[in-house]
């Protein structure tokens, strides 16, 4: 089947899509932007979070089909140019990238979070970085770049 | 798989439906995608409900909110946590941000998981369903709705369209046990809700029989003991009884994350601190 939406601003229309794909799998094979990870395709490590219609979904549970006509946004389309994103600026900061697999997810995540809260308590930022995992961390870096990227938003 | 069909309003759906009745309905896609994903299922076709307007609304007709089966659980907490606040707390225990802001009750209701996190309160609440066909629409109760673990009265031909909840004329209590904070199939859940003006408690428990179910006896014991005009303190007789009765009304199995001596004894627990928190509530009120 066919699946038209636009990505990162801009538009595609995408053949041969299948009827039972995953939104993760046609932005990373078909579209070619391999920003948001396959670690889990079951909604548990968030490392596929993408914006659908400006609301943080995993890619992964999302079918194909079910964004036809809508606005992706992926974490290939959070930069300006060459000019990274505070939240991304803010993970290089803190010292919160190891191996990077979660990362794409997490600033997708994170940059939710800071456009919904400008200033997000301890508890909040745990809750809403519930849904993303990372192996390498330990989690107080990424911590530290939430509140880096908070601090700079304000 | 050969089908892949976009229902444009509810009337749209119930004709997809009608044509296709081995279609696969998507929502959320939160249950869904991960039988696909992992090639666990198969379905002949999906048919995707998510923008189904009349699904993801809600409304308020006197004293009951009318809940469009597709509205996401993050609404749910959002907006109606005032209205519905047993409902709302379930729904912010369920998966993670990215989850909530696709999964919906209707899908829980779809999938029928004894463990589905949305379900106790709904019993707990008197809630009723409102299934959709081209053959008219039809409500059932929530707490008949359950057959068994994946199974209900959903026929082939029907959608969820709305779930009938009374607003909470009272406190409103969930609680779930699970391995961590968030991101758990619970091994055990409880809601409890309390009506003063009737004088009736709510209790149904989660992840501890076939189906989510409700704890009858432990409703008329409570409903019978409180102290509804005096409000004085719960005697802790009283709490442990109804534990007592939540627990026999469950029939857990052992599994992965509990066996069933462990479930049933978090049954009582879970429902002693729930009963409590309402109580309290209730009592500040
Ligand atoms: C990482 C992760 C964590 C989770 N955590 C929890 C949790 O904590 N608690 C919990 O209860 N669940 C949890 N779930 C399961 C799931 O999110 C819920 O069951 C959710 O309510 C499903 O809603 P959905 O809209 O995504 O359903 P979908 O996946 O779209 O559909 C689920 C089923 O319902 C049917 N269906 C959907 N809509 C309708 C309708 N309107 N009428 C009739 N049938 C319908 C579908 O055909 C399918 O059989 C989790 C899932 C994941 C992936
Ligand atoms: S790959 Fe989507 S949540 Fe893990
Ligand atoms: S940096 Fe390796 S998984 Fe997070």
């Amino acid at each position: 089947m066919r699946v038209d939406l636009e990505v990162n601003g801009v538009r595609r229309s995408l053949d041969g899509v299948r009827e039972g794909e995953s939104l993760l799998h046609l932005l990373r094979e078909r579209v070619g932007l391999p920003g948001s990870k396959n670690a889990c395709e079951q909604g548990e490590c968030g490392s596929c979070t993408v914006y659908l219609d400006e609301t943080a979904v995993c890619a992964c549970l999302v079918a194909a089909g079910q964004a036809q006509d809508s606005r992706v946004v992926t974490v290939e389309g959070l930069a300006d140019g060459a000019e990274l994103h505070p939240v991304q600026r803010a993970f290089v900061e803190a010292g919160a990238v190891q191996c990077g697999f979660c990362t794409p997810g997490l600033v997708v995540t994170v940059h939710d979070l800071l456009a919904r809260t400008s200033d997000p308590g301890e508890a909040e930022i745990r809750e809403a970085l519930a849904g993303n995992l990372c192996r390498c961390t330990g989690y107080e870096k990424i911590f530290d770049a939430v509140r880096l990227a908070a601090g700079e938003a304000r | 798989m050969t089908g892949f069909h976009t229902a444009a309003d509810l009337r749209h759906a119930c004709e997809l439906k009608a044509a296709h009745p081995d279609a696969t309905l998507i929502a959320g896609g939160t249950d869904v995608m991960v039988g696909l994903n992992f090639g666990h299922t198969s379905p002949a076709a999906l048919l995707d409900v998510s923008r189904v307007p009349e699904l993801r609304e809600w409304s308020r007709e006197d004293d009951t909110i009318v809940l469009g089966a597709g509205v996401p659980y993050t609404r749910i907490v959002d907006e109606l946590g005032g209205a519905l606040p047993g409902l709302a707390r379930a729904a912010r225990t369920i998966g993670s941000a990215q989850i909530r802001n696709r999964a919906t009750v209707g899908g829980n209701l779809g999938t029928a998981s004894p463990a589905g996190d949305a379900l106790p309160p709904l019993l707990a609440a008197r809630a009723s369903i409102e299934l959709a066909s081209l053959r008219g629409t039809r409500r059932v109760p929530a707490r008949d709705f359950f057959l068994g673990p994946g199974r209900s009265v959903l026929a082939d031909d029907e959608i969820v369209a709305a779930v009938r909840i009374p607003v909470a004329a009272g406190a409103e209590q969930f609680a779930k046990l699970g391995p961590r904070n968030a991101m758990v199939i619970a091994v055990a859940s409880v809601a409890v809700t309390l009506d003063p003006p009737r004088r009736r408690v709510g209790c149904a428990v989660g992840s501890a029989a076939p189906t989510p179910v409700v704890a009858g006896d432990a409703e008329t014991f409570a409903g019978a003991e409180l102290d509804w005009d005096g409000r004085r303190e719960l005697p802790a007789s009283v709490t442990a009884r109804f534990a007592e009765l939540a627990a026999a009304a469950t029939a857990p199995i052992d599994d992965v994350r509990g066996t069933a001596g462990y479930r049933r004894h978090a049954v009582a627990v879970l429902a002693r601190r729930t009963l409590t928190w309402a109580w309290q509530e209730y009592r500040r009120s």
